[in-house]
Parts: structure tokens; C-alpha cells; sequence
């Protein structure tokens, strides 16, 4: 399948989606007033790649600042996440934070106790 | 004497404001208000920590408004200044104090007074279970909103929330809320 592939902006993250390698990648800001138009490609393309996933997908997700509109959204993209894990596949997330981002680092943990799919808290120095 | 939101805005803004913005809130204002905020901690040298948590809590602040401030200014029910909003970010002692102003109808009292009241009886645990409960069981709605924005911002900033409502008129109030970041 196609790879999904979204340049960052002021307001919106960068998106990495690579089927042919696994991987899942979101970085940057994520703090659009509405969060569903940016987020349903995102959700949609993890949606056809539940049904044919590599064995192993990594995940990476390294924000630097994400709003409450895109937290649910965040959620979302993990559930789909969290059906291929349970298909058998291998997934891991890794969750970046920043050195003394106690805050990114929390909501990491929140999303942790919710999905079940194994998470890496990877703190940046 | 009646409310006058310039009057209003002048009084809390002063002369020592970090930033002060009075007039319609739009996405271009949002994004504006944001990147001068995010220079000006950068010009101030803040530690990253607090630097953070301003920019976030003014994100959920100017959304709150942006969201709302539209609903005000519906068609139909015309309040002259009802869609002006305002915003003013100052530091007092070691903390930053950021206010927020926008006209709100009459019904939307009690519900947000009882959120608010609410959210402030709660400890920090207990705010990061309701957050986590939202977040799992509550969809977003047309608009985008999850009703977490004052949550996630009583999460980051540890403490309560100051409010009051001025009555305009039978219809309006005009809703100020504090919030402080230390």
C-alpha cells in the first residue's frame, strides 16, 4: 500500500506512515483548532494497514506540544494501532518526550494505561 | 453603570502586561497571539518547563475562546461587542498569570460555574483520572472539542482556577477566568 506522507506546519505534525517498512511516525506540534479533518487520513490509512501489517510496526511519536482536540485523535490513531497488535503482529510505541517535559511524559503514561500495546518512554536530552 | 469591555480591558491589562490582545478571535488571531507568546519567553530566557506549559495552556485558552466566542455570535440573538474576547498574559512574582474574557450567554452560567466549581474541588489525581476517563469515552465533537481543555489545563498548572461573571444584561454576562502558571 501507499505510504502517507504529510509535511508539518505551524499547527499540524509531520506524518510518516511507511507500510513497506513497518513504521509510523508523527513529530512535531499538533495544535490545530480541529483536530478530526487532519487526523481522519491518519486513522483511514491505519485502518487498510490493520488488514495487511508487517510483522513488526515501529511507532514513533515525538511531539512537542499537542492540544486536548488532538489528544483524542492521538487516541484513535493507537487503537488502530492496538488491533494490530492484537492480530499477532509486533508493535512498539515509542514515546519521545523532552528532558523535563514531565508533562509529555505524563500524558505518554496515560495512553500507556489505556492501550493495550506495549510503550517506550524515550526521554531526549 | 454598565460593563465596558474597553474600560475592562484597559484596567487589567496596565502597563506591565506580557501580552494583551482585545478584539475578535479568529484562527489567524490565535496563531498570532501564540507565536508572540512563543517569542517572548524565548526573548525572557524561561526555563523550558514553565516555557511549555504556558504555550500549552494558552493553546486550550485561545481555543476555549475561539470555540465559544463563536457561539456567542450566533445570528439571531445580537450582543453589539458579543464576539470580542480578551487575553492578557502577565508575570506576577515567580508565576504567570494568564485572563481570559468573552461574553457568554445566561443558560451557559451554571453549567460552566458547576464545571469549574468542580474541577477546582478535585486533587490532582483525581483531575488526571477524569482526563483519562474523557479522553477513553467521550468522542470529540463537530467543532473538534473533548471537553478536556480546562482539565488538561488544571492538570499542567496544579492549581485553581479564578472566576467571575459580570452581568451585561439579561441575555449576556461577560466570563473572566484566571489562570496561574508557576
Amino acid at each position: 500500500m501507499e505510504s502517507l506522507l504529510i509535511e508539518g506546519t505551524a499547527k499540524t505534525p509531520t506524518v510518516r506512515f511507511d507500510a513497506n517498512q513497518g513504521l509510523v511516525e508523527i513529530k512535531g506540534r499538533s495544535i490545530p483548532e480541529n483536530s478530526i479533518e487532519f487526523y481522519k487520513p491518519l486513522v483511514d490509512w491505519l485502518e487498510t494497514y490493520s488488514k495487511e501489517a508487517k510483522p513488526q510496526t515501529k511507532v514513533n511519536i515525538q511531539l512537542e506540544y499537542f492540544n486536548t482536540s488532538s489528544s483524542k485523535c492521538i487516541l484513535d490513531v493507537f487503537k488502530k494501532l492496538e488491533t494490530v497488535y492484537k492480530n499477532n503482529r509486533e508493535v512498539v510505541i515509542n514515546w519521545y518526550y523532552e528532558e523535563d517535559d514531565e508533562d509529555m511524559l505524563e500524558a505518554g503514561e496515560d495512553y500507556e494505561s489505556i492501550i493495550r500495546v506495549p510503550f517506550k518512554m524515550i526521554e531526549i536530552v | 453603570m454598565g460593563f465596558d469591555i474597553n474600560e475592562y480591558f484597559a484596567v487589567l491589562a496596565g502597563t506591565n502586561s506580557l501580552l494583551s490582545y482585545k478584539g475578535k478571535v479568529t484562527i489567524q488571531v490565535v496563531s498570532s497571539l501564540l507565536d508572540e507568546v512563543e517569542r517572548k519567553l524565548t526573548e525572557l530566557d524561561e526555563e523550558p518547563r514553565i516555557r511549555k506549559k504556558v504555550y500549552n495552556i494558552l493553546v486550550e485558552c485561545l481555543q476555549n475562546l475561539y470555540h465559544h466566542v463563536e457561539d456567542v455570535a450566533l445570528p439571531g440573538e445580537i450582543l453589539e461587542e458579543g464576539n470580542m474576547a480578551i487575553l492578557v498574559i502577565k508575570k506576577v512574582d515567580n508565576q504567570y498569570k494568564i485572563t481570559t474574557g468573552n461574553f457568554v450567554r445566561v443558560k451557559r452560567i451554571k453549567p460552566l460555574k458547576s464545571k469549574i466549581d468542580k474541577i477546582n474541588s478535585l486533587t490532582q489525581d483525581e483531575i488526571k483520572d477524569m482526563y483519562k476517563f474523557i479522553l477513553n469515552h467521550q468522542r470529540l465533537n463537530v467543532k473538534g472539542g473533548g471537553g478536556l481543555g480546562l482539565l488538561d489545563i488544571a492538570r499542567r498548572t496544579g492549581n485553581k482556577f479564578d472566576y467571575t461573571f459580570h452581568v451585561i444584561d439579561e441575555r449576556y454576562n461577560f466570563f473572566n477566568l484566571d489562570v496561574y502558571v508557576s
